[in-house]
């Protein structure tokens, strides 16, 4: 365990966003079970204004979920230095075997609140609370994967141990202790770049569709999940080395440094915005048969074809540029 | 989307007016959230920059130091050694070092003894820091005294003051020829402080270390990494210690904002239920709710923040120092390089307007939700 400021964070923003968890999921047990429209009982009454701290609840969790994603990779870089072999936030996270599946979870958590708010916001349309249900069994499933993360990330950071220098000597434990892989394996450049490029069209098209036809909602959404992923191994393929001008420089978090201008903000960013927006899409379709939503799902879909597009075309831009108009050149 | 900034921007306005309307109550919980901010900011831009300066002077460190220990203490090292040490493959020079620290009893001062690589004063003469020669008064020239291992006091000639860009190192030091320092600090003629080698290629230097120690498994060599990864660990150590400390102080403001937030006045309640009966919608309210925490919170993050800067970089954390620096206290105040790190930001943000804005939460909730009739009766 390291008694680190930026650890220590992440610690309190675990505990504060698993107690609101608790909170918002006994809610909506408790919304599940006793919810009826129809009805003008007390407990209903109470009931539908807890809606709305259920999802004040959420949308902080969402914005927390994406901060705390940020700063544990900022934290693993920067504690980088105190393991042997581990150059930056690569070799941080595999010290032990936690590390990437709490960065997993918190993606994993934070598309899902993602999701979460663009159901509650069509929800909100419907005067009659239309996907009440939907929303609460998404967020009981949430729920889970939430408290688990919480629980990994601590076992993650109490199993950290520093290679410093003891009273008794110095090199002899740090040497040979363990081999972190400082770098990761990389998918040949060649045929990612195909695949990404690819894919990308396919998505663009996708979205073209169902913003112009208002067709595909499905298939779009399975694409955004699939670029998604496709994104992820792209950079850690080849557009990372374009950013840090390395040939062999694999490396999905380094862009987030200073070094690099923190094009990784921006190119995360639109990544989660693009694949969220174009999951939701998906995610509303089964409901287009309500009656309160009949005209207001397709709206909402349009436009969140639109951010989803935008998104990715702006990352495919970014991701290019350097690709393009930088002196290096991966051919030899 | 104009008409969704225009919406935002009346109720900021109307949040504004309506905060300045309530300037006791409110200017109490931005002064608190304020000095949480200041301090917890100070700790971490602090240790931050003692990190800095640390790397930057360990920079120019040997890759490798060879010390020798005796039942698990350290002793001298025989200058002897190196000759088998520079055999090694991969070690180019290996360089016996002499220094060692000397407490003056008269100025209770402790001071650093070196014997330079390059450049030593001559026999009888040596180099002091700007902060000895400016606590004994001792100029370019004069002559200086200090007392030996032996009691004998032994005089020097001031050769050259030393005004070195680091004051960190410098403004102790003692610089003297090996003769002075051999007799005055009674090491034997062929023993040495500790062995400084450099190598030059760092993938080697775990095995370098290996080999020195099986040659001789008395030596405990330490690699420049691992001193720096020692510090750090240090540093970070304290720094989360104090914040450990200060989150006493971060749970009483959360209280103290949990208190604020809950206990609405009647005037609140009413104002609340008067917005309500003209149409506002509940989750109208929370967004004011939300646009009042967000300024308070900026506002006390922002001033709190740049307090801190000041504090740190300009006054060299006059509040904190003496905890965190740790070492000897008589090092003099050094100024501290400027620096800002998104990842202190962050974590800054985590420990203080996280806390605040969750415990808002559900007492906003609370206001949002009262019933307009229950209020106005």
């Amino acid at each position: 365990m390291i008694l680190h400021p930026g650890i220590l964070a992440l610690f309190l923003s675990s505990l504060l966003i698993s107690l609101m968890t608790i909170y918002a999921a006994s809610c909506g047990f408790m919304i599940l079970r006793r919810w009826d429209i129809d009805s003008g009982s007390e407990l209903q009454l109470a009931l539908e204004r807890r809606t709305c701290l259920i999802s004040s609840i959420a949308s902080y969790l969402l914005a927390l979920q994406l901060l705390s994603l940020f700063l544990f990779i900022q934290t693993a870089d920067s504690i980088s230095h105190l393991f042997v072999g581990a150059m930056c936030a690569v070799g941080t996270l595999t010290v032990n075997s936690f590390g990437y599946p709490t960065l997993l979870l918190k993606v994993l958590n934070f598309i899902l609140a993602g999701l979460w708010l663009i159901l509650n916001h069509a929800d909100n349309r419907g005067y009659d609370y239309p996907l009440i249900r939907a929303k609460y069994l998404l967020l009981l499933i949430m729920a889970p994967f939430i408290l688990t993360e919480t629980v990994v990330q601590c076992i993650y950071f109490t199993g950290l141990k520093p290679d410093i220098i003891t009273s008794c000597c110095g090199t002899l434990f740090s040497q040979g202790s363990r081999g972190i892989a400082s770098e990761i394996l990389a998918i040949p450049t060649a045929p990612m770049k195909i695949l990404f490029y690819s894919c990308m069209a396919a998505t663009l098209a996708a979205g073209a569709r169902l913003f112009l036809k208002g067709k595909g909602s499905y298939i779009f959404a399975i694409m955004s999940g699939v670029t998604f992923v496709i994104s992820i191994a792209s950079i850690i393929s080849f557009i990372s080395l374009y950013f840090y001008e390395m040939p062999s420089h694999h490396c999905p978090f380094c862009i987030l440094q200073k070094e690099y201008g923190y094009v990784g903000y921006p190119l995360y960013a639109l990544m989660s915005l693009g694949t969220i927006t174009g999951l939701g899409v998906g995610l509303l379709q089964p409901f287009r048969k309500k009656e309160t939503l009949g005209m207001i799902i397709p709206a909402i879909q349009r436009k969140l074809a639109a951010v989803s597009l935008f998104s990715f075309f702006i990352y495919t831009l970014i991701a290019s540029w350097p690709i393009l108009f930088s002196s290096f050149n991966l051919k030899g | 989307m104009p008409n969704l900034i225009e919406r935002q921007r009346h109720i900021i306005d109307f949040t504004l007016s309506s905060l300045l309307r309530r300037k006791g109550k409110n200017c109490a919980l931005l002064l608190v959230y304020t000095l949480i901010v200041f301090i917890l900011a100070s700790v971490l831009f602090f240790t931050h920059a003692l990190k800095r300066e640390a790397a930057l002077l360990l920079n120019e460190a040997p890759e490798i130091i060879v010390q020798r220990t005796l039942a698990g203490r350290y002793q001298t090292i025989p200058i002897a050694w190196s000759d088998r040490i520079l055999k090694i493959n991969g070690v180019i020079s290996v360089r016996p070092r002499l220094w060692g620290y000397h407490f003056d009893s008269a100025f209770k001062a402790n001071y650093t003894l070196t014997v330079p690589a390059g450049n030593p004063p001559q026999q009888g003469s040596i180099d002091i820091g700007s902060g000895i020669s400016m606590m004994r008064g001792a100029n370019r020239g004069d002559i200086i005294a200090f007392t030996g291992h032996d009691g004998i006091p032994r005089s020097f000639k001031i050769r050259n003051i030393l005004e070195h860009e680091s004051q960190l190192l410098a403004n102790d030091l003692i610089l003297l020829s090996e003769e002075d320092y051999r007799d005055f600090t009674g090491i034997p003629a062929d023993q040495a402080t500790d062995l400084a080698l450099r190598v030059r290629n760092s993938r080697e230097y775990g095995i370098i270390a290996e080999k020195i120690t099986r040659i001789y498994p008395d030596t405990r060599p330490i690699v420049r990494t691992e001193i720096l990864r020692t510090y750090d660990a240090l540093f970070g150590w304290r720094s989360g210690l104090l914040i450990v400390i200060f989150s006493a102080a971060i749970l009483a403001f959360v209280i103290f904002a949990w208190e604020k937030a809950t206990g609405l006045s009647a005037e609140e309640r009413r104002e609340i239920g008067i917005l309500k009966a003209v149409g506002w919608e509940t989750s109208d309210i929370l967004l004011m709710k939300f646009w009042e925490g967000t300024v308070i919170s900026l506002t006390a993050f922002l001033v709190g923040i740049i307090l801190a800067y000041l504090h740190v970089f300009f006054t060299s954390s006059a509040l904190f120092a003496p905890v965190l620096k740790g070492w000897s206290t008589l090092y003099p105040a050094f100024p501290l390089t400027p620096f800002l790190d998104l990842g202190q930001v962050a974590t800054l943000f985590f420990l203080t307007v996280v806390p605040y804005t969750i415990t808002t939460i559900v007492p906003s909730w609370r206001a949002a939700t009262i019933d307009p009739d229950a209020v106005m009766r």
